[in-house]
């Protein structure tokens, strides 16, 4: 890459303060992070959610580059639209820029779930943009109801913990593999504890020709039941515990993990991550002692199958 | 009850379908095609040279995206067409390529309409004049391919713009103005171009098509009042709250009334063109009617041949022939229709638990400030596609005469069903 990271920091920053998101949401420090990565003009679509809600509440806006929300599960497509209704002017001669990076942006229900059709299709078709996921385990902005990025065990207003259950009990969709499987050049882990890692991978993700894919692990202090304080140390330890591993995919089966993860000698009890969670709680409680044992089994084991897959013994 | 009428009193001619033809036409350059009505539209599409054309396959409106394929495949178009995984996509890619700046077309019918329901009004309430050619469709369930307007009249208060046509001439004279008319500054709305489902979209009739250059003048390019420019960043889309909402509403309503007269405006540069308009409405021998029948899309050109073969027979019965049924001009139909006695409506749609259905009720509200009010009837048709021939037309008058010596008439009635 022939630009520093220390040029791309000096960058404006392209949401101003004053926004409404929650103190300690990981969501504005993702989005001041990728903004860091922008190598010229851009256009930004956003899904519906926290981000799209809290920023833009008229007649006021935190956005000063040119943003789009139009609905909930369709940001791929309205990204799909503003690419090639750019690439018709421009090669009918009536587009003042020579190019335009598209950003869609989706919190991880919008992505995960009810967007996963339109995402799906827009991969298909390999427009040139790419596509965030701010994932912050449910969806926070309708009062923290399960969605397929929550992790067993976590306890959402869907999902209970009660007397006969943990909260949720199934597993977390691999969006990341899923997306990769749509053999786009493209996709990475990132988390904004490492930003250098994320500017970089995110900056590649501008880059490549086709669509990209970037899966940001962001904490939520409301719907986590943490210290607002405690956003970066949790997603610090998302990374060493195996929670949110940092790699890259390349073209649907080249797999590279990322210096974060690379570097663990081995991976930190899921427990620590989970103790400074309210979420998490009851499973500290012996009825779910084998719960929270089944859940640790199963970081570890996508760990260990991570590794083979980056070739790391 | 039913008039018999003669086959040869049955038939359309020329004269009823075709649009007025007005004497200073200059009929130069143009060509006659055989188009189905679909055909008719993709043509116009390809000619007012649209930049994204973003659509998912559904009977009966394929033929347009199917046809639109090929001017890409042969290199006729610069279009860049998006084949999106679903009718929802259609229209959230529309919006994107319209925010843009991007002149954008889709199309759809029933189902497919139904699952964009959600951004029909994101794209109307983003104010992108979109354009989206509707096949009327009936909707699921039971799955049915064939024509009634229960798909687009759901989506009335979408805040498209609706026009029905009776022709394939129509459709392709409508398509064409229709980016004028929802682009215009006062509108800034999307718009809904509607052909009856294979009645109109896979039946050919001729079609005059006017030279490329014309209609490339006529139209121009788009010229969007605020677009995602990253030189003049604005945010489109935010939350609106209790403080705001209702007012961006407000100017969504003003804007759709400007459309009467911003129709009134394009036609008249189009008939300066091609020597054909429409009108919002038209009327067919309705001067001294006492029944006036009231309709749109296919129905209109069969009940225009009843009521030729009912003139014939004496009776003071006229037609008047919707096309634009959003906004409705009430204001105009209450004048048009103040001295009838009775109002006929026949609509393919029926509205569950409803007082009556679409139509009607849009109707009686024009007419009920009228000072010597006219009966009004309800007819349900065609539902699914059942054909509407004629005589389900003269049972309809028939059955309004009755009612208006009775003085009563029920909210609605069904009509060519088994009960």
């Amino acid at each position: 890459m022939s630009v520093k990271l220390k040029d791309m920091i000096q960058s404006p920053q392209i949401m101003s303060s004053g926004h409404r998101m929650c103190a300690g949401c990981a969501a504005p420090p993702i989005i001041k992070i990728m903004g860091f990565a922008l190598r010229g003009p851009t256009i930004i679509c956003n899904a519906t959610g926290c981000l799209e809600v809290a920023t833009t509440i008229y007649p006021q806006t935190a956005w000063r580059i040119p943003w789009i929300h139009v609905a909930f599960e369709n940001v791929a497509a309205v990204a799909s639209g503003i690419v090639e209704g750019i690439n018709a002017m421009k090669e009918k001669g009536r587009y003042k820029h020579e190019h335009v990076d598209v950003i869609a942006i989706g919190g991880d229900g919008g992505t995960f779930d009810i967007g996963f059709g339109s995402l799906s299709g827009a991969l298909e078709r390999g427009h040139d943009f790419v596509y965030m996921v701010y994932d912050n385990g449910a969806y926070q902005n309708t009062g923290i109801q399960r969605s397929g990025a929550t992790l067993p065990g976590q306890e959402t207003t869907t999902s209970w913990a009660g007397k006969a259950e943990p909260g949720k009990r199934e597993r977390k969709k691999p969006i990341a593999e899923i997306v990769a499987a749509h053999r786009i050049p493209y996709v990475a882990t990132v988390d904004p504890f490492h930003y250098r890692d994320f500017i970089t991978k995110f900056r590649k993700a501008l880059e490549v020709e086709g669509p990209a894919f970037i899966h940001a692990f962001s904490p939520c202090p409301r719907g986590w039941r943490s210290e607002s304080s405690k956003s970066m140390e949790l997603a610090k330890l998302a990374v060493e515990t195996g929670i949110h591993p940092l790699y890259e995919i390349i073209n649907g089966d080249e797999y590279i993990m990322s210096a974060p993860s690379k570097n663990l000698t081995e991976l930190k009890p899921v427990d620590e991550y989970m103790k400074l969670q309210g979420q998490f709680k009851h499973l500290f409680s012996p009825q779910w002692e084998d719960f929270r044992k089944q859940v640790q089994e199963q970081v570890t084991a996508d760990w260990e199958r991570l590794k083979k897959k980056c070739g790391i013994a | 009850m039913n008039v018999p009428i003669p086959a040869s009193k049955w038939r359309v001619s020329d004269e009823m379908t075709a649009a007025t033809k007005s004497s200073k036409t200059t009929e130069s350059s143009s060509n006659i095609e055989g188009l189905t009505g679909d055909a008719a539209i993709a043509r116009a599409l390809k000619q007012c040279d649209i930049d994204v054309l973003s659509a998912y396959p559904i009977t009966p409106q394929t033929i347009i995206v199917e046809d639109y394929q090929r001017f890409f495949a042969d290199g006729e178009v610069k279009t860049k067409v998006i084949p999106v995984e679903s009718e929802h996509s259609a229209m959230s890619a529309c919006i994107g390529a319209s925010a843009a700046g991007a002149r954008v077309a889709t199309t759809s019918a029933s189902a497919g309409l139904a699952l964009m329901w959600e951004v029909l009004y994101c794209a109307s309430g983003l104010r992108l004049p979109i354009v989206l050619a509707v096949a009327n469709r009936a909707l699921s369930a039971p799955i049915n391919i064939h024509n009634d307007w229960s798909d687009s009249y759901g989506a009335r208060d979408s805040g498209f713009i609706q026009m029905y046509c009776q022709s394939c001439q129509e459709a392709y004279d409508t398509t064409i103005m229709s980016f004028k008319i929802a682009e215009n500054h006062s509108v800034l709305l999307p718009a809904m171009v509607c052909i009856d489902g294979f009645i109109l979209s896979h039946n050919v009739e001729h079609v005059e098509l006017l030279p490329d250059e014309v209609v490339r003048d006529f139209i121009g390019i788009r010229d969007p009042a605020q677009v995602l420019d990253p030189d003049k960043p604005i945010t489109i889309g935010p939350i609106c709250f209790t403080d705001y909402y209702f007012e961006v509403k407000e100017q969504q309503d003003r804007a759709m009334k400007e459309v009467f007269r911003v129709y009134k405006e394009v036609e008249s540069e189009f008939e300066k063109i091609s020597g054909r308009s429409y009108g919002i409405y038209e009327t067919y021998r309705t001067k001294d009617a006492d029944i006036v029948l009231l309709t749109h899309s296919s129905p209109a050109g069969t009940a225009k041949a009843v009521v030729d073969a009912l003139r014939d027979r004496g009776e003071r019965v006229g037609l008047l022939r919707l096309k634009l049924f959003r906004p409705f001009p009430a204001a105009e139909i209450g004048k048009e229709l103040a001295s009838a006695k009775a109002v006929a409506v026949f609509e393919k749609c029926l509205s569950f638990g409803a007082a009556a259905n679409p139509l009607a009720l849009e109707v009686r509200t024009a007419l009920y400030e009228q000072p010597k009010r006219p009966l009004v009837t309800d007819f349900v048709i065609g539902l699914g596609g059942r054909d509407v021939p004629p005589t389900v037309i003269v049972e309809g008058y028939n059955k309004t005469k009755q009612y208006l010596e009775k003085g009563k008439a029920p909210f609605y009635e069904t009509l060519g069903v088994r009960k």
